[in-house]
């Protein structure tokens, strides 16, 4: 993800070392019992710097910049504190930081923000610091207190200890003290040898919140007094609202409002269900003159009507036209259509609006770029923009549909807030159908590949032509289009990558591994078939392509090995191997299926194999790489948004873009491989390879490549 | 007026009858705990116990439940909850956690009509409950640990 273009500044490490930031851990209304994480200790918490607060009852509280939606940054950016910090981890808590771009900048982006699977990789040695930093101020303080030198105090979960005069105390009892110490600039981190909780599998801070219904989503913050309020929106990308008439809306039980705003008609109620009660008894006439009009099938037509133009140049080595022609040589050509897709995070997206008496405001929601939020904000709100406080919630998943740039979500919820004015707390929801229908899709493409390949299994030419909107706006080569393609991991001496910008009234946006969603299907999919045009095995002829030491091969060979590679399947089944790079972690999968009695795939097991560097918590990637497989398997097999004659969006809500579910989730396996690399993330590399996998064991298994997603769309019709 | 009971309590409500039981749990009961995921039944997120039965609060309208007994998450009990609950934290399932309360509510009533159930009645009992996270390995994992744990 190219994210880490927006400002590649590398900002001081601990820029809020020694700060105390003033904030109150939840509001009013949440207390610590109600959120079910454990959310810092009773007692007034004292900060050792913008990332530590340690309690008078010895708990140490993290402060994550990163929003915790499932990927697991509150276990994980703690572990790196507690590290340090030889705290214990059961006195280790975690909540979302506040806003600031400074402070709490991802320091691979330059400003707060969580994606492109940076959480672990951005905060590893910062987080270490802040632990190693509050470790040393507490060192400090008990040296002062017990009149001992320092150096000859000992820390070891949790106890700050002195062997000569038999002193030991919590953390807690010196919060206060150590607080007022000056914060060492550069302190001493270890030696990873000597880790004793990074590399563990440590319980989730998140998980009895989660399995107790007490954990609070941005959708349960519910104040005295709340308004809630729905928009409807239009069918059609590009439609505004022509005229409407609200009179039967008004009627309904429950209605306060109906305004009219930039991005449809709102309708604000007493509680949700008139609120959606009123949204029906709406009659709205929308102006489509500036609308997308074309189908999914016009659209590929004027898709793949650009293979045959000159596209923007990404790669271009050798001569792949000359080498084409060559005699002797196997020659695959193909065309792989991929469809929109909808992120559909199980929680829809949803903000609460609250007014404080000063008439400052505070915003609830689940911001991965919260400081864009407070921005767009606090302009549509015409307040300073230290007079709107963004509150970082637990969101019921992403997948990539949170990080926006210019928050169109949080411009629609601020303009629904602004327009009906008043001090009644408000909180905007949008519904499923507002979610599967709203846009910020995975972008549709078209692939066009040629490649040559010679009885050696040596692949002489290879060309990718990839058609699609650029998810980064931009009229020149945009590096999410082509990722995965462009840096292609096979050594081929003639190779050649472009790409075609198209323009669409359809807002794109990154999905769960951005361009690898697209890319590594189709060179996946692509080397395994010119592969097999030579009789080659697909791992062996892989591995051919690649550096033996690389970590592609290391990947490859483990998931080979995990599968037991060499040996016949049952009968009945096939199976097929992908390897992609992506965010620097690599991730290689085996997937052995069937012909469901359904006609589609049925796959029964994967065998996954993740090089992500140093493990800070194995279970947690290990659930990535599950969720990973589950997620990529969902889309492949089902999903697709698709427009109809005249440009209507088709789906709306599960029945009809499939989620996969219990009983056609694989049975998984996932092992991690070794490693002293700098840690790597893992959120978003685990989707990539499943797709091709399950398509190259269906081709072992059918005869048939997949050349258009979603499979199903293929064998149905 | 409709007359029920929730997490063993008598409530009554006097709204609009074709309210469905979702929004009155969380609107006007402000439990929060059952969530809205789809409001057409598609997804699960909003299962609840209706008279022991999993049933998806979304789409009953409250008119339907004079007179029944509706648990939550927040009041499940008894040593199905509780092994459930234990086995769930015991793989760390939750990813997200936003579907979860849905996924408990339907693993209960299962080992509840089920105390041993196969990879098929698993399935059976389940496929109606979505995880975008993709869970669903571990929630099969977590309920036989849950049907092993309460054997002895």
């Amino acid at each position: 993800m190219t994210i880490h273009d927006i400002t590649p500044t590398r900002r001081a490490f601990l820029a809020g070392a020694g700060l105390v930031i003033g904030v109150a851990i939840a509001p009013r209304f949440l207390s610590a019992a109600s959120t079910g994480i454990p959310a810092g200790g009773s007692g007034e918490l004292k900060a050792m710097n913008a990332f530590v607060k340690i309690g008078p009852d010895d708990t140490v509280t993290v402060l994550s910049k990163h929003i915790e939606f499932g990927q697991g940054p509150f276990t994980g950016l703690a572990t790196l504190v507690a590290e340090e910090l030889d705290a214990d981890w059961s006195q280790m808590r975690a909540v979302h930081s506040p806003t600031d771009n400074k402070v709490y900048a991802n320091l691979s982006f330059g400003l707060q923000g969580t994606g492109g699977s940076s959480s672990i990789a951005n905060a590893y040695e910062q987080m270490r610091k802040a632990g190693a930093t509050a470790r040393a101020m507490l060192v400090a303080a008990a040296a002062e207190e017990w009149n001992v030198p320092a150096a000859e105090i000992t820390v070891e979960k949790g106890r700050i200890k002195h062997a000569g005069s038999g002193k030991e105390s919590g953390f807690g009892a010196f919060a206060d003290k150590a607080a007022r110490q000056v914060a060492p600039a550069d302190p001493k981190l270890k030696d990873p040898k000597d880790f004793v909780l990074i590399g563990t599998e440590l319980p989730k801070l998140d998980t009895q919140g989660k399995t107790d219904g007490t954990a609070v989503f941005t959708l349960d913050i519910m104040p005295e007094g709340l308004l809630t309020a729905v928009v409807a929106h239009p069918k059609h990308f590009g439609a505004i609202v022509k005229s409407f008439d609200d009179g039967n809306a008004r009627k309904v039980r429950g209605v306060v409002d109906i305004k009219l705003v930039p991005q449809g008609v709102a309708v604000y109620a007493d509680n949700t269900f008139s609120a959606l009660k009123g949204r029906d008894a709406l009659t709205i006439e929308w102006d489509l003159s500036k609308a997308e009009t074309r189908s999914s099938e016009e659209l590929t037509v004027e898709y793949v009507r650009h293979f045959d133009e000159p596209g923007l140049e990404a790669t271009n080595t050798g001569n792949v036209d000359e080498a084409l022609r060559q005699q002797g040589l196997q020659t695959v050509e193909a065309q792989i259509v991929f469809p929109f897709l909808a992120h559909a995070p199980m929680e829809p997206l949803d903000a609460v609006f609250i007014k404080a008496a000063d008439g400052s405001v505070d915003i609830y929601n689940g911001a991965q770029f919260p400081g864009f939020d407070q921005q767009v904000a606090a302009k549509i709100l015409a307040l300073d923009e230290e007079k709107v406080r963004v509150n970082t919630q637990l969101a019921g998943g992403s997948f990539g549909r949170k990080a926006q740039f210019g928050s169109p979500y949080m411009q629609e919820a601020a303009s629904v807030y602004a327009a009906i004015g008043g001090d009644r707390p408000l909180k905007h929801m949008w519904t499923r159908e507002d979610d599967i229908q709203g846009g910020f899709y995975r972008p549709m493409y078209a692939h066009k590949m040629r490649g040559a390949i010679d009885a050696t299994g040596q692949i002489v030419a290879w060309e990718q032509i990839i058609v699609g909107q650029s998810i980064m706006a931009k009229a020149d080569l945009d590096s999410t289009s082509v990722e995965g393609a462009s840096n292609l991991p096979y050594k081929i001496p003639n190779l050649k990558v472009t790409s075609h910008n198209i323009t669409l009234p359809i807002p794109p946006l990154w999905w769960r591994s951005v361009g690898h969603t697209h890319t590594g299907f189709a060179v996946e999919t692509f080397v395994d078939e010119l592969l097999s045009r030579v009789g080659r095995d697909p791992v062996e002829g892989r591995l051919a392509l690649i550096d033996a030491s690389s970590r592609h091969a290391g990947v490859l060979r483990k998931a080979a090995e995990m599968a037991d590679w060499g040996a016949a399947p049952p009968a009945g089944r096939a199976r097929g191997v992908a390897v992609v790079e992506s965010f620097g972690s690599f991730v290689a999968q085996v997937a052995e299926i069937s012909v469901g009695s359904d006609g589609a795939p049925r796959v029964h097991k994967v065998w996954c194999a993740v090089d992500c560097g140093v493990a800070v918590n194995p279970n947690i990637i290990k659930a990535q790489m599950e969720g990973g497989i589950g997620y990529g398997l969902g889309a492949v097999l089902f999903d697709a948004i698709t427009l109809g004659k005249g440009g209507k969006i088709t789906q709306s809500n599960f029945h009809d873009y499939r989620s996969i579910r219990m009983n056609e989730m694989p049975d998984v396996a996932v092992e991690i491989i070794k490693s002293a690399e700098k840690p790597t993330g893992v959120g978003e590399p685990g989707v990539p390879p499943i797709g091709p996998a399950v398509a190259n064991a269906w081709r072992k298994l059918t005869g048939a490549p997949v050349r258009q997603l979603p499979i199903v769309s293929v064998i149905s019709s | 007026m409709v007359t029920f009971t929730l997490n063993g309590a008598q409530r009554t409500f006097d709204g609009d009858p074709d309210t469905p039981l979702l929004w009155v749990i969380r609107d006007f009961e402000k439990l929060t705990g059952t969530k809205y995921g789809c409001g057409v039944a598609q997804c699960g997120a909003c299962t609840v116990h209706l008279d022991g039965m999993p049933r998806r609060s979304c789409i009953t309208p409250i008119a339907m439940i004079d007179g029944s007994d509706v648990v939550t998450i927040e009041g499940i009990s008894g040593k199905e909850a509780e092994a459930v609950q234990a086995a769930w934290k015991g793989l760390d399932v939750p990813q997200c956690g936003y579907c979860q309360s849905g996924q408990i509510m339907s693993a209960v009533a299962l080992l509840q009509i089920l105390p041993k159930p196969t990879d098929d009645e698993i399935d059976g009992a389940m496929a109606g409950n979505l995880c975008r996270c993709a869970t669903y390995h571990r929630i099969r994992a977590a309920i036989h640990n849950a049907a092993k744990s309460m054997e002895g």
